[in-house]
Protein backbone atom coordinates (compact mmCIF):
# COMPACT_ATOMS: atom_id res chain seq x y z
CA UNK A 1 0.00 0.00 0.00
CA UNK A 2 2.77 2.12 1.39
CA UNK A 3 4.64 1.66 -2.41
CA UNK A 4 1.48 2.09 -4.46
CA UNK A 5 0.90 5.81 -3.05
CA UNK A 6 4.75 6.42 -3.38
CA UNK A 7 4.37 5.09 -7.21
CA UNK A 8 1.42 7.49 -7.40
CA UNK A 9 3.24 10.53 -5.64
CA UNK A 10 6.04 10.13 -7.53
CA UNK A 11 4.68 9.55 -10.90
CA UNK A 12 2.07 12.50 -10.90
CA UNK A 13 5.37 14.97 -9.85
CA UNK A 14 6.95 13.56 -12.85
CA UNK A 15 4.50 14.37 -15.51
CA UNK A 16 3.82 17.26 -13.89
CA UNK A 17 7.52 18.47 -13.94
CA UNK A 18 7.55 16.99 -17.76
CA UNK A 19 4.52 18.90 -18.79
CA UNK A 20 5.54 22.02 -17.52
CA UNK A 21 9.04 21.67 -19.14
CA UNK A 22 7.07 21.00 -22.45
CA UNK A 23 4.93 24.37 -22.10
CA UNK A 24 8.20 25.98 -21.74
CA UNK A 25 10.61 24.66 -24.73
CA UNK A 26 7.41 25.54 -27.02
CA UNK A 27 7.28 29.05 -25.55
CA UNK A 28 10.94 29.22 -26.48
CA UNK A 29 10.65 27.25 -29.84
CA UNK A 30 7.44 28.15 -31.52
CA UNK A 31 7.72 30.62 -34.18
CA UNK A 32 4.98 33.55 -33.47
CA UNK A 33 2.76 34.33 -31.06
CA UNK A 34 -0.34 33.13 -31.86
CA UNK A 35 1.28 29.43 -32.15
CA UNK A 36 3.31 30.24 -28.83
CA UNK A 37 -0.01 30.65 -26.73
CA UNK A 38 -0.94 27.51 -27.01
CA UNK A 39 2.59 25.57 -25.37
CA UNK A 40 2.13 27.35 -21.71
CA UNK A 41 -1.66 27.69 -21.84
CA UNK A 42 -2.13 23.91 -22.42
CA UNK A 43 0.55 22.42 -21.72
CA UNK A 44 2.01 23.94 -18.39
CA UNK A 45 -1.42 23.78 -17.03
CA UNK A 46 -1.88 20.18 -17.56
CA UNK A 47 1.52 20.06 -15.22
CA UNK A 48 0.84 22.28 -12.73
CA UNK A 49 -2.47 20.30 -11.96
CA UNK A 50 -0.60 17.09 -11.70
CA UNK A 51 1.87 18.92 -9.39
CA UNK A 52 -1.14 19.93 -7.35
CA UNK A 53 -2.82 16.55 -7.78
CA UNK A 54 0.79 14.98 -6.35
CA UNK A 55 0.88 17.55 -3.67
CA UNK A 56 -2.38 16.57 -2.74
CA UNK A 57 -1.81 13.03 -2.74
CA UNK A 58 0.58 13.24 -0.58
CA UNK A 59 -0.58 15.15 1.92
CA UNK A 60 -3.26 13.14 2.29
CA UNK A 61 -2.06 9.70 2.18
CA UNK A 62 1.50 9.96 3.69
CA UNK A 63 1.32 12.84 5.95
CA UNK A 64 -2.89 11.97 6.98
CA UNK A 65 -3.40 15.53 6.50
CA UNK A 66 -6.18 16.82 4.44
CA UNK A 67 -5.00 20.34 3.23
CA UNK A 68 -7.64 21.71 0.45
CA UNK A 69 -5.51 24.73 -0.24
CA UNK A 70 -3.77 22.82 -3.36
CA UNK A 71 -7.23 22.21 -4.53
CA UNK A 72 -7.83 26.10 -4.17
CA UNK A 73 -4.63 26.82 -6.48
CA UNK A 74 -5.63 23.90 -8.90
CA UNK A 75 -9.18 25.79 -9.07
CA UNK A 76 -7.56 29.25 -9.51
CA UNK A 77 -5.43 28.62 -12.12
CA UNK A 78 -7.88 26.46 -14.19
CA UNK A 79 -10.63 28.97 -14.48
CA UNK A 80 -7.50 32.13 -14.86
CA UNK A 81 -5.45 30.60 -17.40
CA UNK A 82 -7.92 30.85 -20.60
CA UNK A 83 -8.19 34.13 -19.65
CA UNK A 84 -5.37 35.22 -19.43
CA UNK A 85 -4.44 33.48 -23.11
CA UNK A 86 -7.80 35.08 -24.50
CA UNK A 87 -6.58 38.56 -23.55
CA UNK A 88 -3.22 38.16 -24.70
CA UNK A 89 -4.40 37.18 -27.88
CA UNK A 90 -6.82 40.36 -27.79
CA UNK A 91 -4.45 42.51 -27.47
CA UNK A 92 -1.95 40.93 -29.78
CA UNK A 93 -4.56 41.16 -32.87
CA UNK A 94 -5.23 44.44 -31.92
CA UNK A 95 -2.15 46.19 -32.16
CA UNK A 96 -0.85 43.85 -34.96
CA UNK A 97 -3.52 43.84 -37.40
CA UNK A 98 -1.26 42.90 -40.25
CA UNK A 99 0.76 39.75 -38.41
CA UNK A 100 -2.83 38.04 -37.15
CA UNK A 101 -4.97 37.67 -40.03
CA UNK A 102 -8.61 37.91 -39.29
CA UNK A 103 -11.13 35.47 -41.08
CA UNK A 104 -14.89 36.22 -41.32
CA UNK A 105 -16.69 35.96 -37.91
CA UNK A 106 -19.82 34.75 -40.25
CA UNK A 107 -22.24 36.79 -37.76
CA UNK A 108 -23.35 39.40 -39.30
CA UNK A 109 -20.43 41.63 -37.51
CA UNK A 110 -17.01 42.17 -37.03
CA UNK A 111 -15.02 40.86 -34.32
CA UNK A 112 -15.73 42.96 -30.66
CA UNK A 113 -11.78 43.76 -30.54
CA UNK A 114 -12.09 45.51 -33.81
CA UNK A 115 -15.26 47.33 -33.06
CA UNK A 116 -14.79 51.21 -32.63
CA UNK A 117 -14.76 52.08 -29.15
CA UNK A 118 -17.45 53.98 -27.75
CA UNK A 119 -17.90 57.78 -27.72
CA UNK A 120 -17.67 58.90 -24.03
CA UNK A 121 -20.40 58.57 -22.21
CA UNK A 122 -21.08 55.42 -23.59
CA UNK A 123 -23.23 53.78 -26.59
CA UNK A 124 -25.94 56.08 -27.39
CA UNK A 125 -28.97 54.53 -26.40
CA UNK A 126 -31.13 52.10 -28.42
CA UNK A 127 -27.82 51.36 -30.52
CA UNK A 128 -26.32 48.37 -30.15
CA UNK A 129 -22.48 48.92 -30.12
CA UNK A 130 -21.31 45.60 -31.85
CA UNK A 131 -23.45 46.14 -35.16
CA UNK A 132 -21.91 48.83 -36.95
CA UNK B 1 11.06 7.64 -3.94
CA UNK B 2 9.13 10.71 -3.54
CA UNK B 3 12.28 12.82 -2.50
CA UNK B 4 13.90 11.10 -5.57
CA UNK B 5 11.10 12.27 -7.96
CA UNK B 6 10.91 15.50 -6.45
CA UNK B 7 14.88 16.17 -7.22
CA UNK B 8 14.38 15.13 -10.69
CA UNK B 9 11.05 17.40 -11.10
CA UNK B 10 12.79 20.67 -9.53
CA UNK B 11 15.80 19.93 -11.53
CA UNK B 12 13.35 20.21 -14.90
CA UNK B 13 11.41 22.99 -13.71
CA UNK B 14 14.74 24.82 -13.14
CA UNK B 15 14.98 24.31 -16.98
CA UNK B 16 11.88 25.35 -17.68
CA UNK B 17 12.23 28.36 -16.01
CA UNK B 18 15.23 28.85 -18.52
CA UNK B 19 13.45 28.59 -21.28
CA UNK B 20 10.51 30.57 -20.19
CA UNK B 21 13.37 33.34 -19.35
CA UNK B 22 14.89 33.41 -22.92
CA UNK B 23 11.81 34.30 -24.18
CA UNK B 24 11.42 36.98 -21.53
CA UNK B 25 14.44 38.29 -22.58
CA UNK B 26 14.16 37.69 -26.56
CA UNK B 27 10.39 38.05 -27.25
CA UNK B 28 9.99 40.36 -29.91
CA UNK B 29 6.58 41.74 -28.74
CA UNK B 30 5.27 42.92 -25.76
CA UNK B 31 2.94 40.00 -25.29
CA UNK B 32 5.74 37.49 -25.85
CA UNK B 33 7.07 39.04 -22.55
CA UNK B 34 4.25 39.26 -20.97
CA UNK B 35 3.59 35.38 -21.83
CA UNK B 36 6.80 34.53 -20.90
CA UNK B 37 6.04 36.32 -17.36
CA UNK B 38 2.82 34.03 -16.97
CA UNK B 39 4.95 31.17 -17.67
CA UNK B 40 7.31 31.75 -15.22
CA UNK B 41 4.89 32.55 -12.32
CA UNK B 42 3.32 29.39 -13.03
CA UNK B 43 6.85 27.52 -12.66
CA UNK B 44 7.65 29.74 -9.59
CA UNK B 45 4.62 28.02 -8.08
CA UNK B 46 5.23 24.66 -9.34
CA UNK B 47 9.33 25.30 -7.94
CA UNK B 48 6.95 26.28 -3.97
CA UNK B 49 4.90 23.35 -4.20
CA UNK B 50 7.91 20.99 -5.07
CA UNK B 51 9.70 22.59 -2.44
CA UNK B 52 6.42 21.87 0.43
CA UNK B 53 6.60 18.25 -0.43
CA UNK B 54 10.41 18.16 -0.12
CA UNK B 55 10.11 19.47 3.39
CA UNK B 56 6.99 17.42 3.99
CA UNK B 57 5.20 21.21 5.16
CA UNK B 58 2.00 22.91 4.12
CA UNK B 59 3.48 26.28 5.11
CA UNK B 60 4.46 26.84 1.55
CA UNK B 61 0.40 26.82 0.11
CA UNK B 62 -0.01 29.94 0.80
CA UNK B 63 3.21 31.44 -0.90
CA UNK B 64 1.88 29.61 -4.17
CA UNK B 65 -1.81 30.40 -3.67
CA UNK B 66 -0.38 34.34 -3.33
CA UNK B 67 2.05 33.58 -6.52
CA UNK B 68 -1.28 32.27 -8.68
CA UNK B 69 -3.37 35.70 -7.83
CA UNK B 70 -0.26 38.23 -8.14
CA UNK B 71 1.11 36.61 -11.56
CA UNK B 72 -2.91 36.65 -12.82
CA UNK B 73 -3.44 40.09 -11.83
CA UNK B 74 -0.66 41.18 -13.04
CA UNK B 75 -0.80 39.53 -16.63
CA UNK B 76 -4.39 41.06 -16.90
CA UNK B 77 -3.36 44.42 -15.99
CA UNK B 78 -0.34 44.58 -18.62
CA UNK B 79 -3.03 43.19 -21.57
CA UNK B 80 -5.62 45.84 -20.21
CA UNK B 81 -2.50 48.62 -20.65
CA UNK B 82 -1.98 47.32 -24.00
CA UNK B 83 -5.42 47.27 -24.95
CA UNK B 84 -6.50 50.86 -23.79
CA UNK B 85 -3.42 52.53 -22.99
CA UNK B 86 -4.06 52.62 -18.99
CA UNK B 87 -5.20 50.13 -16.54
CA UNK B 88 -7.95 51.50 -14.32
CA UNK B 89 -10.59 53.77 -16.61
Amino acid sequence: MQLAVEILVSALILIGAFFLLVGSYGLAKLPDLMRRLHAPTKSTTLGIGALLLASLAYFMLVQGTLSLHELLITLFLFLTAPVTAFMLAKAFMLRNREEAPQRPTGAGRNWATMAPADPPGGPAPGEDPLRK
Amino acid sequence: MIATACFVAIITVSLAVALSVYRLARGPDLADRVLALDTLAINAIALIVLLGIWYGTGMYFEAAMLFAMVGFLSTVAFCKFRLRGNVIE
